[in-house]
């Protein structure tokens, strides 16, 4: 299912996507194939959702401000709670996770006083305090994920 | 950071366009030249802003489906050099020191592990806790059962940067 040159895509360039006017053309020259291909293979994994997008990534709280959020929401609440959550553009993620706290959620706002309006909105509208969980130190090492691109199994069913 | 930057992120954060100049489209987008933008990405990139750009891999997708955040309580004089360590793991994506709230959260260390089996995520923690040792007081794993939003980072192009 995965050709050669989508893993060498998956696996070789989450760092380092050129930047340059005809990035497509440069990894093609890397690699030994033309633009064209690596073009169709990328639309490809984009296509599978094997890829989530090409593009940079942010440093965290570099642009406004973000913490993480978790709530100890009553088993039978979680549905109605999770969508008045959700309903807050300044929520980013939100899981459920398999813990007394089952609630998990990141906020990212412009400022302090714009996180606390929300986090007291979140508060006031769902009847639940908030655990607020901001970063004190991110340990972010540049060595990108290896993916083991062998013999996937691919399922349905939706979990991070 | 000023507002042209914040249009760029913003402009990338759907991705750039899968076609032969795809920085060229944005600079039209954003009405400036493909120069400029290829200049104030890589100033990002440089002041650390960006991170990194690149194909961003979607885990799950990729046959990834035991996805846990793996939670510890270390001792607060070990933890920048733990946190390097642990960081660093090829099965970690993403390594953070967050707060305590006592009593009922006692955890500092958080950890984001992934693998393609049950077998081998016990694999995962089992070395994180052995590299912890005796630094390491009690540890959890929360894996998640639903995804219940997940959207891209959305700014606003005033932002304040912190």
């Amino acid at each position: 299912m995965l050709s050669i040159l989508h893993k060498q895509l998956l696996n070789n360039f989450q760092q380092e996507f050129p930047l340059s006017p005809r990035p497509f053309q440069d990894i093609a020259n890397i690699l030994g194939v033309s633009e064209d291909e690596v073009l169709s293979a990328y639309r490809e994994l984009d296509k599978l959702q094997f890829i989530s997008r090409i593009g940079p990534v942010i440093q965290p709280n570099y642009i406004g401000l973000s913490t993480l959020i978790a709530m100890q929401v009553p088993g039978e609440q979680l549905s109605a709670v999770a969508s008045i959550v959700n309903h807050f553009p300044e929520v980013n993620h939100n899981y459920e996770r398999e813990h007394l706290f089952n609630l998990w959620f990141v906020l990212i706002a412009d400022d302090e006083h714009h996180l606390q309006t929300v986090i007291t909105g979140i508060e006031g509208k769902t009847g639940i305090k908030t655990m607020q969980l901001p970063l004190l130190e991110d340990y972010f090492i540049n060595l990108g994920f290896q993916l083991d691109l062998e013999d996937n199994h691919q399922s349905e069913s939706v979990c991070t | 950071m000023d507002h042209i930057d914040r249009q760029i992120i913003t402009a990338t954060q759907a991705g750039l366009p899968l076609t032969p100049e795809p920085y060229q489209s944005l600079a039209e987008q954003i009405d400036i030249s493909e120069i400029e933008l290829m200049q104030r990405l890589k100033c990002m990139q440089e002041t650390g802003v960006i991170r990194r750009i690149g194909a961003i891999p979607n885990h799950y997708k990729l046959g990834y489906q035991h996805n846990g955040m793996t939670v510890w309580d270390i001792d607060d004089q070990y933890i920048d050099t733990l946190g390097t360590q642990i960081g660093s793991l090829d099965f970690v994506s993403h390594c953070y020191h967050r707060p305590r709230h006592l009593p009922e959260w006692r955890y500092n260390l958080f950890a984001m592990i992934h693998a393609k089996t049950t077998e081998s995520a016990a694999q995962q923690i089992e070395q994180i806790a052995a590299l912890l040792g005796e630094h390491c007081r009690a540890h959890e794993v929360l894996y998640s059962t639903r995804i219940l939003k997940k959207t891209g980072l959305r700014i606003k192009e005033n932002n304040v940067s912190s």
